[in-house]
């Protein structure tokens, strides 16, 4: 099975069924498995902040979001996260491709990667960092915990783990 | 009128609805008004309330009013293409346009000067825009409600404010009351 299936198996399995998106090459497999599946609603949003703003409505009219976006959206979403999803109380399993790291072409994505951590540490945000494809074992475990806690919860996936970015 | 004097006028109106309210004063007049479990009042993050309001709109099937504000709606100016892209019957959008920045004390937004947020709706793609002034909002929701059609209201008004009180109600019994008066 492939990686991006298992990641929407998951999510599925675990009824996410308002899943807002943002363009990601790493994360474009998902992106599509997303939009092919019937659980789901896909929502593209314009940007990080509205769609946590989407999320957070479509939570309090019962169904279970998530978010999928890049970790520069961190630096975008800080005072969404805090005042909105936090301070509320809400959910939110955000699936972050994690720019920036080993295997990364483009030098501007390492300026935000190495803040990556560190905010959402500081904002208390639980962070789970995808290295190897094994480590998807976790999804369901990181979804499960996320919708018992009320809280934003950070999967973090690195290029290792998506396998390099090819020709790039 | 300006949006407080709106805001008391149509809380008959409001009151049997689902409604996402603005960030400041429009929630803190919503709450002093009229006070209601379906009223989701936004302590913080400005220009989210259409976003919240869609998603939730999206996710059940009672109507849902977004309560926004020229400022605020300029803040997320990303939200309207997303609307009218994911059109769902039960959502209006109801922007308070006074040109102004209500909650910091009226400073002028775009929307005051040369931006129209009903053209700039309407080049997103949203279907059903329409212009009303302060007096005629109660006749124009109503008719949104009743058209069942997706809808973006744009209210021109005076900009002015009423001194009042913080919502001092903890979030998470926002929300909570909230979110029952949504699955009742």
């Amino acid at each position: 099975m492939s990686i991006d299936k298992k990641i929407v198996d998951d999510l599925v399995a675990n009824d996410v069924s308002f899943v807002t998106t943002v363009p990601c090459k790493q994360l474009a497999g998902v992106i599509e498995e997303v939009e092919a599946r019937e659980e789901i609603f896909h929502i593209p949003s314009n940007n990080e902040n509205e769609g946590m703003g989407l999320c957070a409505g479509a939570w309090m009219g019962g169904k279970r979001p998530c978010i999928i976006m890049q970790n520069t959206a961190i630096g975008v979403t800080i005072n969404t996260l805090a005042t909105l999803t936090q301070f509320y109380r809400m959910p939110l399993p955000m699936l972050i491709s994690y720019r920036g790291e080993l295997r990364e072409p483009v030098s501007c994505q390492v300026e935000m990667a190495v803040h990556t951590k560190a905010l959402l540490d500081q904002l208390h945000i639980p962070t789970y960092h995808f290295h190897r494809e094994s480590d998807a074992d976790e999804l369901d475990a990181i979804l499960k915990y996320t919708f018992m806690c009320n809280k934003p919860v950070a999967i973090l996936t690195d290029a290792s783990f998506w396998g390099g970015y090819g020709d790039q | 009128m300006i949006r407080s004097e709106i805001l008391r006028d149509i809380a008959p109106i409001l009151r049997d609805q689902l409604v996402v309210c603005n960030i400041g004063l429009p929630s803190q007049e919503l709450h002093m008004i009229d006070d209601q479990p379906t009223n989701f009042y936004m302590l913080g993050t400005m220009g989210l309330s259409s976003s919240i309001g869609l998603g939730l709109a999206l996710a059940q099937d009672k109507i849902v009013i977004s309560i926004d504000g020229d400022g605020s709606v300029l803040t997320n100016l990303g939200t309207l293409p997303t609307i009218a892209n994911n059109v769902t019957d039960n959502y209006i959008l109801m922007i308070i346009d006074n040109g102004s920045y209500g909650s910091t004390g009226d400073q002028p937004t775009y929307a005051g000067m040369k931006t129209k947020l009903e053209k700039v709706a309407e080049a997103c793609g949203c279907e059903n825009v329409v212009v009303c002034q302060d007096v005629d909002t109660g006749k124009i929701l109503q008719a949104a409600i009743d058209s069942k059609k997706m809808t973006v209201i744009v209210v021109k008004c005076d900009s002015g404010n009423i001194k009042l009180p913080v919502i001092t109600m903890d979030p998470v019994v926002i929300r909570d009351r909230f979110m029952k008066a949504v699955a009742s």
